[in-house]
Protein backbone atom coordinates (compact mmCIF):
# COMPACT_ATOMS: atom_id res chain seq x y z
CA UNK A 1 0.00 0.00 0.00
CA UNK A 2 1.35 3.55 -0.84
CA UNK A 3 2.25 5.26 2.47
CA UNK A 4 0.64 8.92 3.57
CA UNK A 5 0.17 11.57 6.07
CA UNK A 6 -1.77 10.86 8.79
CA UNK A 7 -3.99 13.61 10.37
CA UNK A 8 -6.15 13.40 13.22
CA UNK A 9 -7.91 16.75 14.22
CA UNK A 10 -9.81 17.24 17.26
CA UNK A 11 -12.75 19.32 16.21
CA UNK A 12 -15.11 19.22 12.57
CA UNK A 13 -13.39 22.56 12.18
CA UNK A 14 -10.10 21.31 12.02
CA UNK A 15 -11.17 18.17 9.44
CA UNK A 16 -12.64 20.80 7.16
CA UNK A 17 -9.46 22.80 7.07
CA UNK A 18 -7.18 19.35 5.92
CA UNK A 19 -9.86 18.84 3.01
CA UNK A 20 -9.24 19.67 -0.71
CA UNK A 21 -11.31 20.87 -3.60
CA UNK A 22 -10.83 17.58 -5.52
CA UNK A 23 -11.24 14.20 -4.26
CA UNK A 24 -8.84 11.27 -4.51
CA UNK A 25 -5.78 13.06 -2.48
CA UNK A 26 -7.01 13.47 0.82
CA UNK A 27 -9.08 11.01 2.10
CA UNK A 28 -11.44 11.46 5.37
CA UNK A 29 -11.24 8.25 7.54
CA UNK A 30 -14.07 6.53 9.37
CA UNK A 31 -14.32 3.01 10.71
CA UNK A 32 -11.69 2.19 7.46
CA UNK A 33 -13.84 -0.54 6.59
CA UNK A 34 -13.64 0.55 3.59
CA UNK A 35 -11.04 3.42 2.81
CA UNK A 36 -8.45 0.87 4.02
CA UNK A 37 -9.70 -1.76 1.88
CA UNK A 38 -9.86 -0.10 -1.13
CA UNK A 39 -6.39 1.31 -0.21
CA UNK A 40 -5.10 -2.29 -0.25
CA UNK A 41 -6.17 -3.00 -3.49
CA UNK A 42 -4.94 0.39 -5.11
CA UNK A 43 -7.71 1.98 -5.97
CA UNK A 44 -7.39 4.61 -3.44
CA UNK A 45 -4.02 6.00 -3.20
CA UNK A 46 -4.38 9.14 -1.32
CA UNK A 47 -1.23 11.28 0.07
CA UNK A 48 -3.23 12.33 3.24
CA UNK A 49 -5.41 10.21 5.17
CA UNK A 50 -7.56 12.81 7.54
CA UNK A 51 -9.06 10.56 10.20
CA UNK A 52 -12.24 11.35 12.40
CA UNK A 53 -11.78 8.72 15.10
CA UNK A 54 -10.44 11.71 17.57
CA UNK A 55 -13.47 14.31 17.34
CA UNK A 56 -15.96 13.79 19.76
CA UNK A 57 -19.01 15.68 18.44
CA UNK A 58 -19.02 12.70 15.73
CA UNK A 59 -19.95 10.02 18.30
CA UNK A 60 -23.30 11.78 19.98
CA UNK A 61 -26.47 10.40 20.23
CA UNK A 62 -29.56 13.38 20.71
CA UNK A 63 -33.33 12.15 21.10
CA UNK A 64 -35.40 15.20 21.31
CA UNK A 65 -39.10 15.46 21.05
CA UNK A 66 -39.06 16.08 17.36
CA UNK A 67 -36.51 14.99 15.70
CA UNK A 68 -33.23 12.30 16.81
CA UNK A 69 -29.95 13.55 15.65
CA UNK A 70 -27.16 10.94 15.11
CA UNK A 71 -23.50 11.68 15.05
CA UNK A 72 -21.71 10.59 12.26
CA UNK A 73 -19.30 8.70 13.78
CA UNK A 74 -21.57 6.35 15.25
CA UNK A 75 -20.85 2.47 14.80
CA UNK A 76 -23.49 0.43 13.39
CA UNK A 77 -23.23 -1.43 15.91
CA UNK A 78 -24.21 1.39 18.51
CA UNK A 79 -26.89 2.33 16.47
CA UNK A 80 -29.14 -1.31 16.04
CA UNK A 81 -28.40 -1.53 19.87
CA UNK A 82 -29.78 1.52 21.15
CA UNK A 83 -33.01 1.23 22.56
CA UNK A 84 -35.07 4.23 21.55
CA UNK A 85 -33.19 4.20 18.43
CA UNK A 86 -34.54 0.64 17.75
CA UNK A 87 -38.32 1.90 19.46
CA UNK A 88 -38.55 4.47 17.04
CA UNK A 89 -36.78 3.30 13.87
CA UNK A 90 -36.58 0.11 14.17
CA UNK A 91 -35.95 -0.12 9.81
CA UNK A 92 -32.66 1.94 10.45
CA UNK A 93 -31.32 -0.29 14.17
CA UNK A 94 -32.47 -3.37 11.58
CA UNK A 95 -30.86 -2.30 8.34
CA UNK A 96 -27.95 -1.17 10.37
CA UNK A 97 -27.89 -4.55 12.51
CA UNK A 98 -27.93 -6.72 9.51
CA UNK A 99 -24.70 -5.30 7.94
CA UNK A 100 -21.41 -7.24 7.67
CA UNK A 101 -20.77 -9.56 11.12
CA UNK A 102 -20.48 -7.97 14.48
CA UNK A 103 -16.59 -6.59 13.92
CA UNK A 104 -17.19 -4.39 10.77
CA UNK A 105 -20.42 -3.28 12.65
CA UNK A 106 -18.71 -2.35 15.94
CA UNK A 107 -15.87 -0.04 12.98
CA UNK A 108 -18.11 1.07 10.38
CA UNK A 109 -20.09 4.31 10.95
CA UNK A 110 -22.93 5.83 9.70
CA UNK A 111 -20.81 8.45 8.30
CA UNK A 112 -19.14 6.34 6.38
CA UNK A 113 -21.92 4.26 5.12
CA UNK A 114 -23.40 7.19 3.47
CA UNK A 115 -20.10 7.57 1.74
CA UNK A 116 -18.58 4.83 0.92
CA UNK A 117 -17.42 3.62 -2.68
CA UNK A 118 -20.06 1.14 -4.48
CA UNK A 119 -18.91 -2.23 -4.46
CA UNK A 120 -18.54 -3.39 -8.53
CA UNK A 121 -16.24 -5.39 -9.00
CA UNK A 122 -14.60 -3.61 -11.88
CA UNK A 123 -14.50 -0.59 -9.78
CA UNK A 124 -13.03 -2.48 -6.89
CA UNK A 125 -10.44 -4.43 -9.53
CA UNK A 126 -7.30 -2.66 -9.35
CA UNK A 127 -6.54 -3.69 -13.04
CA UNK A 128 -9.97 -3.01 -14.60
CA UNK A 129 -9.91 0.74 -15.94
CA UNK A 130 -13.34 1.53 -15.85
CA UNK A 131 -15.20 4.71 -15.76
CA UNK A 132 -14.86 6.05 -12.28
CA UNK A 133 -11.23 5.22 -12.91
CA UNK A 134 -9.85 6.92 -16.54
CA UNK A 135 -11.64 4.46 -18.30
CA UNK A 136 -14.34 5.38 -20.77
CA UNK A 137 -16.52 2.42 -20.46
CA UNK A 138 -18.66 0.69 -18.20
CA UNK A 139 -17.59 -3.43 -18.04
CA UNK A 140 -20.40 -4.20 -16.35
CA UNK A 141 -22.88 -3.35 -19.47
CA UNK A 142 -21.71 -5.96 -21.15
CA UNK A 143 -19.83 -7.95 -18.78
CA UNK A 144 -20.71 -9.84 -15.46
CA UNK A 145 -23.45 -7.69 -14.04
CA UNK A 146 -25.59 -10.22 -12.09
CA UNK A 147 -25.32 -7.94 -9.11
CA UNK A 148 -26.06 -4.62 -11.01
CA UNK A 149 -28.77 -2.00 -11.75
CA UNK A 150 -32.08 -2.97 -12.84
CA UNK A 151 -33.54 0.57 -12.64
CA UNK A 152 -29.98 2.13 -14.43
CA UNK A 153 -31.62 5.66 -14.56
CA UNK A 154 -29.90 6.63 -17.48
CA UNK A 155 -26.32 6.91 -15.77
CA UNK A 156 -23.88 5.27 -17.36
CA UNK A 157 -21.83 3.40 -14.17
CA UNK A 158 -24.54 0.63 -13.54
CA UNK A 159 -22.81 -0.35 -9.74
CA UNK A 160 -25.42 -0.03 -7.21
CA UNK A 161 -25.55 2.15 -4.33
CA UNK A 162 -24.00 0.42 -1.56
CA UNK A 163 -25.63 2.01 1.10
CA UNK A 164 -28.35 0.11 2.83
CA UNK A 165 -28.83 2.89 5.31
CA UNK A 166 -29.58 5.16 2.68
CA UNK A 167 -33.02 4.01 1.27
CA UNK A 168 -33.97 3.67 5.37
CA UNK A 169 -32.98 7.27 6.11
CA UNK A 170 -35.41 8.41 2.59
CA UNK A 171 -38.04 6.41 3.64
CA UNK A 172 -37.94 8.27 7.47
CA UNK A 173 -37.11 11.91 5.60
CA UNK A 174 -34.12 12.24 7.23
CA UNK A 175 -31.47 15.16 6.53
CA UNK A 176 -27.81 15.17 6.88
CA UNK A 177 -26.03 18.04 8.88
CA UNK A 178 -22.62 18.88 6.57
CA UNK A 179 -19.96 20.94 7.53
CA UNK A 180 -17.16 22.67 5.64
CA UNK A 181 -15.65 26.42 5.32
CA UNK A 182 -18.10 28.12 5.24
CA UNK A 183 -20.68 26.53 7.75
CA UNK A 184 -23.24 24.26 8.56
CA UNK A 185 -25.94 23.02 6.45
CA UNK A 186 -28.77 20.32 5.91
CA UNK A 187 -29.00 18.54 2.71
CA UNK A 188 -32.36 16.49 2.47
CA UNK A 189 -31.54 12.83 1.84
CA UNK A 190 -33.18 12.27 -1.02
CA UNK A 191 -30.72 14.70 -2.62
CA UNK A 192 -27.67 13.37 -0.78
CA UNK A 193 -27.16 10.63 -2.84
CA UNK A 194 -25.74 10.80 -6.74
CA UNK A 195 -24.67 9.02 -9.54
CA UNK A 196 -21.27 8.44 -10.19
CA UNK A 197 -20.46 8.33 -13.81
CA UNK A 198 -16.71 9.86 -14.59
CA UNK A 199 -13.36 9.62 -12.64
CA UNK A 200 -13.34 12.05 -9.33
CA UNK A 201 -17.11 11.68 -8.68
CA UNK A 202 -18.37 9.77 -5.79
CA UNK A 203 -21.80 8.16 -5.02
CA UNK A 204 -22.87 11.31 -3.10
CA UNK A 205 -23.56 14.81 -4.00
CA UNK A 206 -21.36 16.69 -1.24
CA UNK A 207 -17.88 18.45 -1.90
CA UNK A 208 -14.51 16.82 -1.39
CA UNK A 209 -14.21 19.15 1.40
CA UNK A 210 -17.44 18.56 3.07
CA UNK A 211 -17.95 16.72 6.09
CA UNK A 212 -20.82 14.53 7.39
CA UNK A 213 -21.55 15.74 10.76
CA UNK A 214 -24.69 14.18 12.09
CA UNK A 215 -27.96 12.93 10.28
CA UNK A 216 -31.56 14.34 11.77
CA UNK A 217 -34.56 12.44 11.30
CA UNK A 218 -37.66 13.78 12.02
CA UNK A 219 -39.79 11.72 14.92
CA UNK A 220 -43.43 11.75 13.47
CA UNK A 221 -44.36 8.42 14.74
CA UNK A 222 -44.12 6.34 11.13
CA UNK A 223 -44.38 3.09 11.31
CA UNK A 224 -40.93 1.81 9.33
CA UNK A 225 -39.57 -1.29 8.63
CA UNK A 226 -36.21 -2.78 6.38
CA UNK A 227 -36.11 -5.89 4.68
CA UNK A 228 -33.47 -7.24 2.60
CA UNK A 229 -32.55 -10.04 0.21
CA UNK A 230 -29.22 -11.86 0.70
CA UNK A 231 -28.05 -15.26 -0.16
CA UNK A 232 -26.52 -16.10 3.28
CA UNK A 233 -28.50 -15.18 6.25
CA UNK A 234 -25.82 -13.25 7.68
CA UNK A 235 -22.38 -11.52 7.16
CA UNK A 236 -23.49 -10.91 3.26
CA UNK A 237 -24.17 -7.98 1.23
CA UNK A 238 -27.96 -7.54 -0.02
CA UNK A 239 -28.85 -8.36 -3.11
CA UNK A 240 -32.63 -6.40 -3.29
CA UNK A 241 -33.59 -3.97 -0.25
CA UNK A 242 -36.97 -2.25 0.29
CA UNK A 243 -37.21 0.49 3.31
CA UNK A 244 -41.10 1.20 4.16
CA UNK A 245 -42.75 3.95 6.34
CA UNK A 246 -46.06 5.24 6.26
CA UNK A 247 -48.94 6.65 8.84
CA UNK A 248 -50.88 4.24 10.39
CA UNK A 249 -51.15 0.85 8.78
CA UNK A 250 -51.37 -1.65 11.52
CA UNK A 251 -54.11 -3.99 12.68
CA UNK A 252 -56.15 -3.61 9.39
CA UNK A 253 -55.84 -0.01 9.82
CA UNK A 254 -55.21 1.96 6.29
CA UNK A 255 -51.77 3.05 5.62
CA UNK A 256 -51.37 6.96 4.52
CA UNK A 257 -48.05 8.89 3.42
CA UNK A 258 -46.78 5.48 1.97
CA UNK A 259 -42.97 5.46 1.55
CA UNK A 260 -41.56 2.74 0.09
CA UNK A 261 -37.24 3.19 -1.17
CA UNK A 262 -35.48 -0.06 -2.64
CA UNK A 263 -32.09 -0.44 -2.30
CA UNK A 264 -29.13 -2.52 -4.59
CA UNK A 265 -31.37 -1.92 -7.75
CA UNK A 266 -30.41 1.76 -9.22
CA UNK A 267 -27.10 3.49 -8.74
CA UNK A 268 -29.22 5.46 -5.69
CA UNK A 269 -31.57 4.28 -3.91
CA UNK A 270 -34.94 4.07 -5.90
CA UNK A 271 -38.21 5.81 -4.76
CA UNK A 272 -41.05 3.44 -6.12
CA UNK A 273 -43.42 5.85 -6.72
CA UNK A 274 -46.12 3.28 -8.72
CA UNK A 275 -45.55 1.03 -5.35
CA UNK A 276 -46.63 3.87 -3.18
CA UNK A 277 -49.46 4.68 -5.44
CA UNK A 278 -50.63 1.17 -5.17
CA UNK A 279 -50.98 1.04 -1.30
CA UNK A 280 -51.60 4.38 -0.05
CA UNK A 281 -54.72 4.44 1.66
CA UNK A 282 -55.17 0.54 1.56
CA UNK A 283 -55.09 -1.70 4.97
CA UNK A 284 -52.06 -3.83 4.77
CA UNK A 285 -52.64 -7.54 4.05
CA UNK A 286 -50.95 -10.13 1.98
CA UNK A 287 -52.76 -9.23 -1.19
CA UNK A 288 -52.10 -5.51 -1.18
CA UNK A 289 -48.40 -6.24 0.08
CA UNK A 290 -48.26 -7.93 -3.07
CA UNK A 291 -49.72 -5.73 -5.21
CA UNK A 292 -47.34 -3.16 -4.59
CA UNK A 293 -44.35 -5.63 -4.87
CA UNK A 294 -45.66 -6.06 -8.42
CA UNK A 295 -45.97 -2.28 -8.60
CA UNK A 296 -42.74 -1.79 -7.26
CA UNK A 297 -41.07 -3.72 -10.90
CA UNK A 298 -42.23 -0.70 -13.08
CA UNK A 299 -39.66 0.67 -15.11
CA UNK A 300 -37.32 -1.60 -14.26
CA UNK A 301 -34.93 -2.74 -17.46
CA UNK A 302 -32.82 -5.44 -16.16
CA UNK A 303 -28.89 -6.13 -17.53
CA UNK A 304 -28.37 -9.23 -19.19
CA UNK A 305 -27.85 -11.11 -16.04
CA UNK A 306 -30.37 -9.06 -13.22
CA UNK A 307 -34.04 -10.17 -14.36
CA UNK A 308 -34.06 -12.16 -11.91
CA UNK A 309 -34.31 -9.39 -9.26
CA UNK A 310 -37.56 -8.24 -10.55
CA UNK A 311 -38.87 -11.02 -8.43
CA UNK A 312 -36.93 -10.43 -5.45
CA UNK A 313 -37.84 -6.58 -5.60
CA UNK A 314 -41.50 -7.87 -5.40
CA UNK A 315 -41.04 -10.14 -2.25
CA UNK A 316 -39.03 -7.53 -0.40
CA UNK A 317 -41.46 -4.91 -0.80
CA UNK A 318 -43.97 -7.09 0.28
CA UNK A 319 -42.49 -8.74 3.18
CA UNK A 320 -41.46 -5.28 4.32
CA UNK A 321 -44.79 -3.70 3.93
CA UNK A 322 -45.87 -7.00 6.09
CA UNK A 323 -43.49 -6.57 8.59
CA UNK A 324 -44.43 -2.90 9.41
CA UNK A 325 -48.04 -3.57 9.34
CA UNK A 326 -46.75 -5.99 12.36
CA UNK A 327 -47.88 -9.36 10.59
CA UNK A 328 -46.25 -12.06 11.78
CA UNK A 329 -43.47 -13.22 9.38
CA UNK A 330 -44.91 -16.05 7.67
CA UNK A 331 -41.10 -16.78 5.52
CA UNK A 332 -39.60 -17.54 9.21
CA UNK A 333 -40.10 -21.43 10.29
CA UNK B 1 7.29 10.74 2.49
CA UNK B 2 5.80 10.55 6.23
CA UNK B 3 7.86 9.84 8.79
CA UNK B 4 6.67 7.03 11.59
CA UNK B 5 4.30 7.86 14.07
CA UNK B 6 4.28 7.02 17.72
CA UNK B 7 1.62 5.41 19.31
CA UNK B 8 0.93 4.70 22.74
CA UNK B 9 -0.85 1.69 23.36
CA UNK B 10 -1.86 -0.79 26.29
CA UNK B 11 -1.40 -4.66 24.50
CA UNK B 12 -2.65 -7.07 27.16
CA UNK B 13 -3.15 -4.82 29.80
CA UNK B 14 0.54 -3.96 28.98
CA UNK B 15 1.59 -0.17 28.14
CA UNK B 16 3.54 -0.39 25.01
CA UNK B 17 5.13 2.31 22.73
CA UNK B 18 5.69 1.79 19.00
CA UNK B 19 6.54 3.44 16.13
CA UNK B 20 4.74 3.00 13.04
CA UNK B 21 4.52 4.07 9.21
CA UNK B 22 0.72 5.14 8.42
CA UNK B 23 -0.05 2.59 6.12
CA UNK B 24 0.66 -0.66 8.63
CA UNK B 25 -2.66 -2.10 10.01
CA UNK B 26 -3.18 -3.01 13.28
CA UNK B 27 -2.16 -6.16 12.57
CA UNK B 28 1.43 -5.64 11.03
CA UNK B 29 2.12 -3.71 13.90
CA UNK B 30 1.40 -6.82 16.05
CA UNK B 31 2.27 -9.57 13.77
CA UNK B 32 5.63 -7.85 12.33
CA UNK B 33 6.61 -5.49 15.07
CA UNK B 34 5.70 -6.68 17.85
CA UNK B 35 5.93 -10.43 17.35
CA UNK B 36 2.54 -11.02 18.97
CA UNK B 37 1.77 -13.33 15.99
CA UNK B 38 -1.64 -15.08 17.66
CA UNK B 39 -3.52 -12.62 15.36
CA UNK B 40 -3.70 -14.45 11.62
CA UNK B 41 -3.32 -12.68 8.50
CA UNK B 42 -6.51 -14.76 6.69
CA UNK B 43 -7.78 -12.52 4.03
CA UNK B 44 -6.82 -8.99 4.52
CA UNK B 45 -9.66 -7.53 3.71
CA UNK B 46 -12.28 -7.99 6.88
CA UNK B 47 -13.70 -11.27 5.64
CA UNK B 48 -12.25 -14.05 7.55
CA UNK B 49 -12.17 -12.58 11.09
CA UNK B 50 -9.01 -14.15 11.64
CA UNK B 51 -7.22 -10.85 12.57
CA UNK B 52 -10.23 -10.81 15.24
CA UNK B 53 -9.21 -8.64 18.45
CA UNK B 54 -10.30 -6.57 20.93
CA UNK B 55 -9.64 -2.90 20.67
CA UNK B 56 -11.69 -0.92 23.68
CA UNK B 57 -13.30 -3.89 24.54
CA UNK B 58 -14.95 -4.11 20.80
CA UNK B 59 -14.53 -6.66 18.96
CA UNK B 60 -12.76 -5.69 15.41
CA UNK B 61 -11.02 -7.06 12.33
CA UNK B 62 -7.23 -5.41 12.60
CA UNK B 63 -6.50 -6.00 9.05
CA UNK B 64 -8.59 -2.94 8.57
CA UNK B 65 -7.43 -0.91 11.76
CA UNK B 66 -4.91 1.76 10.49
CA UNK B 67 -2.06 1.60 13.16
CA UNK B 68 -2.06 5.05 14.20
CA UNK B 69 -5.85 4.93 15.31
CA UNK B 70 -5.16 2.82 18.40
CA UNK B 71 -2.75 5.61 19.94
CA UNK B 72 -4.66 5.96 23.36
CA UNK B 73 -6.35 2.97 23.07
CA UNK B 74 -6.57 -0.68 24.75
CA UNK B 75 -5.76 -3.71 22.91
CA UNK B 76 -6.84 -7.68 24.04
CA UNK B 77 -5.28 -10.60 22.15
CA UNK B 78 -5.49 -14.45 22.22
CA UNK B 79 -1.91 -13.82 24.06
CA UNK B 80 -3.45 -12.44 26.62
CA UNK B 81 -6.05 -14.80 27.20
CA UNK B 82 -4.92 -17.68 29.19
CA UNK B 83 -3.55 -16.79 32.66
CA UNK B 84 -1.17 -18.08 35.56
CA UNK B 85 -3.91 -20.59 36.87
CA UNK B 86 -4.64 -21.83 33.19
CA UNK B 87 -6.43 -21.66 29.81
CA UNK B 88 -9.31 -19.20 29.24
CA UNK B 89 -12.93 -21.37 29.43
CA UNK B 90 -13.18 -20.51 25.75
CA UNK B 91 -9.53 -22.39 25.14
CA UNK B 92 -9.92 -25.45 27.48
CA UNK B 93 -13.37 -26.47 25.80
CA UNK B 94 -12.03 -25.72 21.84
CA UNK B 95 -9.23 -28.48 22.90
CA UNK B 96 -11.78 -30.80 24.92
CA UNK B 97 -14.30 -30.78 21.76
CA UNK B 98 -11.40 -30.69 19.19
CA UNK B 99 -12.93 -27.41 17.64
CA UNK B 100 -10.07 -26.93 15.74
CA UNK B 101 -7.72 -28.21 12.89
CA UNK B 102 -4.87 -26.69 11.20
CA UNK B 103 -5.74 -23.61 14.03
CA UNK B 104 -5.27 -20.81 11.79
CA UNK B 105 -9.25 -19.46 12.73
CA UNK B 106 -8.88 -20.32 15.89
CA UNK B 107 -7.28 -17.08 18.13
CA UNK B 108 -10.26 -15.17 15.67
CA UNK B 109 -12.80 -17.29 16.62
CA UNK B 110 -12.06 -17.63 20.53
CA UNK B 111 -11.97 -13.48 20.72
CA UNK B 112 -15.16 -13.45 18.55
CA UNK B 113 -16.65 -16.15 21.39
CA UNK B 114 -15.13 -14.08 24.23
CA UNK B 115 -17.13 -10.86 22.77
CA UNK B 116 -20.35 -12.26 22.62
CA UNK B 117 -20.47 -14.15 26.04
CA UNK B 118 -19.15 -10.46 27.40
CA UNK B 119 -22.94 -9.10 25.76
CA UNK B 120 -24.91 -12.69 25.83
CA UNK B 121 -24.05 -15.08 28.86
CA UNK B 122 -26.73 -17.73 27.84
CA UNK B 123 -26.81 -17.55 23.67
CA UNK B 124 -28.94 -20.01 21.96
CA UNK B 125 -27.05 -22.26 19.30
CA UNK B 126 -28.73 -19.43 16.76
CA UNK B 127 -26.97 -16.64 18.44
CA UNK B 128 -23.67 -18.59 18.36
CA UNK B 129 -24.05 -19.21 14.39
CA UNK B 130 -25.06 -15.69 13.77
CA UNK B 131 -22.74 -13.69 16.09
CA UNK B 132 -19.88 -16.05 14.31
CA UNK B 133 -20.68 -14.87 11.08
CA UNK B 134 -17.95 -12.84 10.54
CA UNK B 135 -15.84 -15.81 10.79
CA UNK B 136 -14.43 -17.99 7.97
CA UNK B 137 -13.28 -21.80 8.84
CA UNK B 138 -12.15 -24.08 6.03
CA UNK B 139 -11.42 -27.15 8.10
CA UNK B 140 -13.78 -27.84 10.75
CA UNK B 141 -17.27 -27.19 9.11
CA UNK B 142 -18.21 -25.16 12.68
CA UNK B 143 -20.05 -27.72 14.29
CA UNK B 144 -17.29 -28.76 17.02
CA UNK B 145 -16.75 -24.78 17.04
CA UNK B 146 -20.58 -23.89 18.11
CA UNK B 147 -20.52 -26.82 20.70
CA UNK B 148 -17.62 -25.32 22.41
CA UNK B 149 -18.51 -22.20 22.50
CA UNK B 150 -22.16 -22.97 24.08
CA UNK B 151 -20.32 -25.53 26.35
CA UNK B 152 -18.19 -22.77 27.41
CA UNK B 153 -20.67 -20.23 28.04
CA UNK B 154 -21.67 -21.75 31.49
CA UNK B 155 -18.01 -21.64 32.65
CA UNK B 156 -17.13 -18.03 31.32
CA UNK B 157 -20.34 -16.29 33.42
CA UNK B 158 -18.80 -13.28 34.75
CA UNK B 159 -15.43 -13.98 33.22
CA UNK B 160 -15.51 -13.30 29.78
CA UNK B 161 -15.96 -9.10 30.20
Amino acid sequence: MKNFSYYRPATVEQAVSLLENRFGNTELLGGGTDLHDLQKEYVSQPARVVSLGGIAQLQTVQVAEKSVTIGAGRTLASISEHPQLRQLFPALATAAGEIAGPQLRNMATLGGNLCQRNRCWYFRDEHSNCLLKSGSTCFALDGENKYHSVFTQGSRCVAVTPSTIGPVLIALGASVEVQNAAGKRLVEIGRFFKAPNANGEREHALASNDVVVAVQIPVQGLTNAHYEVRQKLSSDWPIVQAAVSFQGGRNGEKATDVKIVLGQVAPVPHVAQAAMRAIENQSITEQTAAAAGQAATQGAKPLSQNAYKLKLIEVAVKRALLLASGARPYWLA
Amino acid sequence: MSKKLHVQTTINGKETELLCEARQSLLEVLRDDLRLTGAKEGCNNGNCGACNLMLDGRLVNSCLVMAPEIDGRKIETIEGMASAQGLHPLQQKFLEHAALQCGICTPGFILAAKAMLAKNPTPSEGDVRHWHAGNLCRCTGYDKIIRAVLDAAPACAGKCS
